[in-house]
């Protein structure tokens, strides 16, 4: 699975003219209208995105602190604390543990910092067998692609897709079953995963929140493959970055009460699964390892920084399903693990803006991301900065500097600009006053390539206003 | 009631300056009936284009400018949210952290205004004399949704306007692919959301498009037209005016004279 963010473009272009994937995002999931419906329903919603904005910034600010508790909880309970500063470490550390437990098949709960470091690719690299436990995972994985979208990562997908990939993969069923409904797809899912449950030696989840007071860790699923995940096999690997941690269970339910709401528009996520440390003796079932690997991969240098605020994401994905942009491309445009809004904050401080800059530039800045998202991240701010980032780098196009650097000549000289608008828009109101519009126009190709030019009415309004009253 | 100071210079948008004066015109006479003076000092653009583009100096220099230009009046009236929100929301975040500056920045913002919001917000007018015979379909803009506060006012507007029935565009509130630079910059995917917007409105059957920002305006009518969808696209100042007599957004001018 390679990095396509630099392609962009390119890959926006490819998405426009997939027939499926356009049904597929016309489609969609509902979620917008459902959390607009959730929010409604709840009279403190707003109050409450105040306040879990304000638990993850006043933990990002103590940071240290918490992940000190944090740590000193996990190994109270039993359980060992990995830090990994980058991809590679964590993808290491993760690889050791799995090795000493001589694992050959591992079960995988939903956890995006496995697609950020890149771990399935690197457990079968290295003769590990690692299996996707989410439904909407495990069927990217059997199509080798990346999630395009955080809490529905196979929304691109389609029924008759689904069952394809599940005849080419599912080789020991039979070749006539019948696979025409969505409910006989999700039981062959659930036979199939069911058998890799029992046998995985390693469950490795995700986490939406790292419990500071508690050394818990916490996970929402709507399908309840974590709890099988991490109570079946003999080693529980949570893998979670460092911005996870919030001091208390109490904060938990404060981020609780907006994060599916968010999301799917749920009250609550079906599943809320907390684990802390092993199994203990009088504990009926639960791994005999507990480890945790915390990873940065930057992110402490956002700390404190013009970016610290996307460290707040709790990861519902609102922002990408409001985002017009996300509904015309779909997730996998972005090129990377992170799509939307919230991607196009997170991925240029984690790849790169070299790498990541058209994410933050593909944008109208028309703030619907920031209207819903449950921790008020200011998502166009910060794409802004980014667009700053790359003017001070010289990274934005030639065209754009050049374009700029003229046009701003004139803005910056008032009496010169009028002269130079005046003249413009009576050449272009001669040649388009005949019908009132242009069908194209050289210099801006860009606009007439799918749309018409208006004409402009003829003097400028400000040479009209001062002949008029002067 | 008319409030005791009333001096207001109108920051006329170098896309109405440019492409569509009537606007000006409009914002004008919406203003001077409702009891203001107004002024139009020589003026260029507030600097979004360069804000947006990463380019905080050119956008600091023209924020400068403006602020400069129109500080001594005592109110900044603007015929688009999205110039407006620039003033309002984003001068005072330029200048952050600048002693001089982001004070003067701050007060200018507090006195700047989206013209419809300004009429009824701040001069409390509920109701104006106007006629317009169709049907009319509104899209709030991004900016002036999300930055100004404007959605109902012009909607209570309208509906005082003689003849014109509103008939409601679903999805109002979502962007219509415009962006600035965005259109440009990522023409293909402008295209499939303004082909989005522009069917939408066009599925409502009204006769006539309005919004408050010109921007928004000339890319749904450029849609429009290019979809061979036969609508009027007008800023919404237009039909409040009176002054929505004339060509269309687009449309052809009866044959006369150059102005």
């Amino acid at each position: 699975m390679t990095l396509t963010s630099p392609q962009f473009k390119y890959n926006a272009r490819a998405a426009l003219a997939d027939a499926q994937l356009q049904r597929a995002l016309s489609k969609g999931l509902g979620f917008v209208e459902r959390r607009r419906l959730a929010a409604e329903r709840l009279p403190e919603f707003e109050s409450l995105r105040d306040a879990a904005r304000d638990i993850k910034s006043h933990t990002l600010a103590h940071l240290d602190l918490y992940l000190e508790a944090y740590e000193a909880r996990v190994t109270a309970a039993g359980g060992k604390l990995h830090y990994a500063v980058t991809a590679k470490e964590a993808r290491t550390v993760v690889l050791d543990i799995c090795r000493s437990a001589s694992a050959r098949t591992v079960t995988k709960g939903k956890t995006m910092i496995a697609e950020e470091i890149g771990l399935n690719d690197f457990f079968e690299q290295n003769g590990i067998q690692p299996v996707e436990t989410d439904l909407g995972e495990y069927l990217i994985q059997i199509r080798h692609e990346m999630p395009s979208h955080i809490i529905a990562p196979a929304i691109h997908l389609n029924k008759d897709q689904v069952e394809a990939d599940f005849r080419r993969v599912h080789t020991h069923l039979p070749k006539d079953r019948n696979l025409d409904e969505p409910a006989t797809l999700l039981a062959e899912a659930r036979g199939v995963l069911r058998e890799r449950f029992l046998a995985a030696d390693v469950g490795i989840t995700g986490a939406n929140f790292l419990v500071a007071e508690t050394g818990t860790s916490i996970i929402v699923t709507n399908e309840g493959n974590g709890d099988l995940t991490q109570t079946l096999p003999k080693v529980h690997i949570v893998l979670a970055s460092i911005e996870k941690l919030v001091p208390t269970l109490e904060d938990v339910s404060t981020l609780l009460r907006v994060l599916a709401r968010s999301a799917t528009g749920q009250d609550m996520s079906v599943y809320t699964t907390l684990s802390t440390g092993p199994r203990r003796p009088d504990d009926p079932d639960g791994p005999s390892e507990y480890h945790v690997v915390i990873l940065d991969n930057g992110r402490s240098s956002m700390l404190g920084g013009e970016f610290a605020d996307i460290l707040r994401c709790i990861r519902c994905g609102a922002c990408m399903n409001y985002c017009p942009v996300f509904n015309a491309v779909g997730g996998h445009a972005y090129g990377w693990v992170y799509p939307g809004p919230m991607g196009a904050v997170l991925t240029p401080a984690l790849i790169g803006v070299d790498k990541g800059g058209h994410l933050p530039n593909a944008s109208m800045f028309c703030g619907r991301c920031e209207e819903v998202c449950p921790v008020r991240i200011p998502l166009p701010r910060m794409m802004r900065a980014w667009r700053e980032r790359e003017f001070e780098r010289h990274l934005t196009p030639a065209a754009v500097r050049g374009g700029l650097k003229f046009w701003a000549f004139f803005a910056k000289r008032p009496a010169l600009y009028g002269l130079a608008t005046a003249l413009a828009s009576r050449v272009l109101w001669l040649f388009g006053r005949g019908s009132g519009r242009f069908r194209r126009l050289p210099f801006a190709i860009g606009w007439t390539r799918h749309r018409d030019f208006p004409a402009p009415q003829g003097a400028t309004f400000q040479a009209q206003w001062r002949r008029r009253r002067r | 009631m008319p409030p005791p100071k009333n001096r207001v210079g109108l920051l006329v948008t170098c896309l109405v300056d440019l492409m569509r004066p009537v606007v000006g015109f409009a914002a004008v006479k919406l203003l001077e009936d409702a009891g203001c003076t107004v002024e139009v000092p020589r003026q260029s653009c507030c600097g979004q284009p360069a804000f947006n583009s990463g380019d905080r100096a050119t956008a600091r220099a023209l924020a400068e400018q403006v602020i400069a230009t129109f500080e001594s009046y005592d109110y900044v009236v603007v015929p688009s949210g999205s110039c407006g929100g620039q003033v309002r929301v984003h001068y005072p975040e330029l200048f952050h952290g600048d002693p001089n500056w982001h004070p003067r920045a701050e007060r200018f913002a507090a006195k700047t205004y989206e013209l419809i919001s300004f009429l009824t917000n701040v001069l409390g007018v509920s109701n104006i004399t106007a006629r317009y015979a169709g049907t009319a379909t509104y899209h709030d803009s991004c900016s002036s949704l999300r930055e100004m506060g404007v959605q109902a006012q012009p909607r209570r507007l309208l509906a005082g306007v003689e003849g014109l029935t509103l008939a409601e565009l679903p999805d109002a509130d979502v962007c219509c692919g415009f962006g600035g630079t965005f259109c440009v910059k990522y023409p293909e995917i402008s295209n499939a959301i303004v082909n989005k917007k522009a069917e939408a409105v066009a599925a409502t059957g009204a006769d006539t498009l309005l919004a408050g920002d010109l921007g928004c305006l000339m890319n749904i009518a450029g849609k429009l037209q290019r979809n061979g969808r036969h609508l009027a696209v007008r800023h919404v100042a237009e039909v409040l005016a009176g002054m929505a007599d004339g060509p269309a957004i687009g449309e052809p001018e009866p044959k006369r004279a150059a102005p």
